[in-house]
């Protein structure tokens, strides 16, 4: 990245869950297009740490900065709103819904229509309607499931499901998106599928930030990476730098490991 | 792609709004009975009533134990105006829609904050209140004796004196506000609003104002309340506090839920399933038990109440709409999305 620019700034987050701390005092900075990875063992507090990004959770203290505005104490739909969307580690496809409606429902913040123009079906309305479903309809393009637009979201396979949730993140045209595990029980061939998608979106200009387990893909596709251990923030760099932290490698292998790293 | 290939999306069919005018209008020509008139007026007013509640419980996921307020909101509201102040009836109607609206923003605000179903408590007390304040402003309201002598509406000379034109134009709203509340399930707030049911977290994080959302489909239910009591007063002429108790606001929920809140057509099958059943029982319980009296009605819609949820908890419009997608089945065939799966399972799990 020769010219970074500051996108988001995590600063200081922290999150205690009464006597336990999930997340403690992590900070990092996140540059516009980038893809940034959130890795840790089970528990390291990555999801938390997503759900205070979003306003899921409000932190117990710290800041996060989009773009020099503060959304730290925002709600997540105003956090939407800002320019920031996710996907979800446990599918969350709106499953009543068709699949172009899902990623219709996407693209509310960049529609206007009101009530009462809804209901009095004003041309603009119609219009507007359009305007969305050809969005839509080049989002699912985009992940390569158009073909699939008119069917309930819940009847398509798990890998088609996560492929969906990144087309209705994209479809209101955010500057960030944040993936929760978008690797999580999809095969290889689904995987790779889901990375084209990832790369292709990156180079169109997005900005990603995800957690993942799959230490494979993380180190293939990322550009950077901040490694979290016990909600406490132990490593952060270029995959190589992750690779050679002695911290990192005995989080990830255990103290024996450290024991042997150290001598 | 253009405005036809919303059709699919909505996945909506025409056959209703069809069906439904056709029916109104030779209704009164097959069966020229008064009775039959005044029946279908008051399934009509129900309707409408329904209409909203339907996109409050249906779509909005909320529970109103209080409409009956907002509808003697409409009712005493046109009345006071029209009869009191000597102004056109049409000028009643909409200052008790903004009264019934206004209202409803001040009970929702606070309730939609918290989770859960508060808005039915918050809305049980409120009828409550509003019940009292009808029987106590005796001077406004007439108190427990009721209000005489309302006029009937006229529109540029025109009288709606008889049943046949009233009839004709309660149905006209109820057409309208069916088409009102369609326009906005097929469009974002609709979008919006079924998403909360879809995962109400993913509905946050694609930037869905939830709250907005549910206290804007809750003003529209009490305004459209308020019209159907409106309508109510012009029609009757004399109207009583009675008519707006809580009792009112259970028969409302209980059409809704016989209707099924996830049509907007349930609001018409419900009240017209509510008004003719309890026009038979009036008829067969004296022929059933001849010496006993009373409130039969409660008892008999308690009970269908309970079976509905159990057998068909999404009401009777479901099954109708079942009657009539065989219909048009065979012009159309729908490849439904478990015939889809099972292809790909067939050709594994791959999609082209």
């Amino acid at each position: 990245m020769s010219e970074a620019k500051i996108i988001l700034k995590v600063e200081n987050l922290t999150k205690q869950f009464g006597g336990v701390v999930a997340v403690s005092d992590v900070s990092f900075n996140v540059n516009k297009g980038e893809i940034f990875a959130v890795i840790g063992p089970n528990g390291a507090g990555k999801t938390t740490l997503f759900n205070m990004i979003t306003g899921v959770l409000p932190a117990s203290s710290g800041n996060v900065f989009f773009e020099d505005k503060n959304l730290t104490r925002k709600k997540p739909y105003q956090i939407a709103q800002a320019g920031i969307t996710r996907t979800f580690q446990n599918l969350e496809v709106f499953s009543n819904m068709s699949v172009i409606e899902n990623v219709m429902t996407g693209a509310h913040l960049t529609m206007k229509t009101n009530l009462l123009m809804a209901g009095l079906r004003l041309p603009m309305v119609t219009k507007e309607e359009v305007t969305i479903m050809e969005t839509a309809m080049a989002c699912l393009e985009r992940v390569g499931i158009a073909g699939l637009a008119h069917e309930l979201a819940i009847t398509l396979p798990y890998g088609n499901q996560r492929l969906l949730e990144i087309a209705r993140a994209a479809a209101s045209n955010p500057k960030v998106i944040l993936l929760d595990e978008p690797m999580a029980g999809l095969n290889p061939e689904e995987s790779r599928q889901l990375v084209d998608v990832i790369l292709k979106m990156r180079e169109e200009g997005m900005t990603f930030i995800f957690v993942e387990h799959d230490m494979e893909t993380v180190m293939s596709i990322s550009d950077r990476i901040v490694v979290l251990d016990n909600g406490v923030k132990i490593g952060e760099g270029t995959p190589e730098e992750i690779y050679q932290n002695p911290k990192v490698v005995a989080a990830y292998l255990g103290d024996e490991e450290e024991e042997y790293v150290n001598a | 792609m253009e405005k036809k290939d919303l059709k699919k999306v909505y996945h909506n069919s025409f056959i209703g709004l069809i069906i439904l005018p056709i029916l109104i209008a030779v209704l009164p020509v097959v069966i020229p009975s008064s009775y039959i008139l005044t029946v279908f007026i008051m399934v009509g007013i129900y309707a409408l009533v329904c209409n909203g509640m339907t996109m409050l419980i249906g779509y909005a996921g909320q529970i109103s134990l209080g409409h009956a307020a907002f509808y003697g909101i409409g009712a005493y509201s046109s009345a006071i105006i029209s009869t009191t102040y000597g102004l056109s009836p049409w000028i009643g109607m909409i200052v008790g829609m903004i009264i019934a609206g206004i209202i409803a923003i001040i009970v929702g605000i606070p309730t939609f904050k918290l989770k859960g179903h508060y808005l039915a408590l918050a809305t049980l007390g409120f009828g409550i209140i509003v019940f009292t304040l009808f029987k106590e402003f005796r001077e406004l309201t007439g108190g427990s004796n009721g209000f005489f002598g309302i006029p009937s509406i006229n529109l540029f000379g025109f009288e709606f004196n008889s049943d046949l034109r009233y009839f004709y134009l309660v149905w006209v709203f109820v057409f309208i506000g069916i088409i009102f509340s369609r326009n906005i399930i097929h469009s974002r707030i609709g979008r919006a609003l079924r998403s909360i049911e879809g995962s109400e977290i993913a509905s946050d994080a694609v930037g869905v104002n939830i709250m907005k959302y549910k206290l804007q489909v809750f003003v529209l239910s009490a305004m459209f309340a308020s019209l159907a009591g409106s309508l109510l007063a012009h029609y009757v002429s004399f109207i009583n506090p009675d008519l707006f108790g809580a009792m009112t606001s259970i028969y409302f929920l209980i059409m809704v839920i016989i209707g099924g809140s996830k049509s907007i057509w349930g609001s018409v099958i419900g009240a017209a399933a509510y008004v003719l059943l309890g026009e038979l029982l009036k008829h067969f319980m004296p022929i059933l038990l001849p010496n006993k009296g009373g409130e039969f009605e409660i008892v008999f819609f308690g009970i269908l109440l309970v079976v509905t949820l159990i057998y068909m908890p999404n009401g009777l419009s479901p099954q109708l709409e079942k009657i009539f997608s065989k219909f048009q089945k065979k012009k159309v065939t729908i490849e439904t999305p478990l015939q889809i799966n099972k292809k790909q399972i067939a050709s594994g799990g791959e999609n082209q």
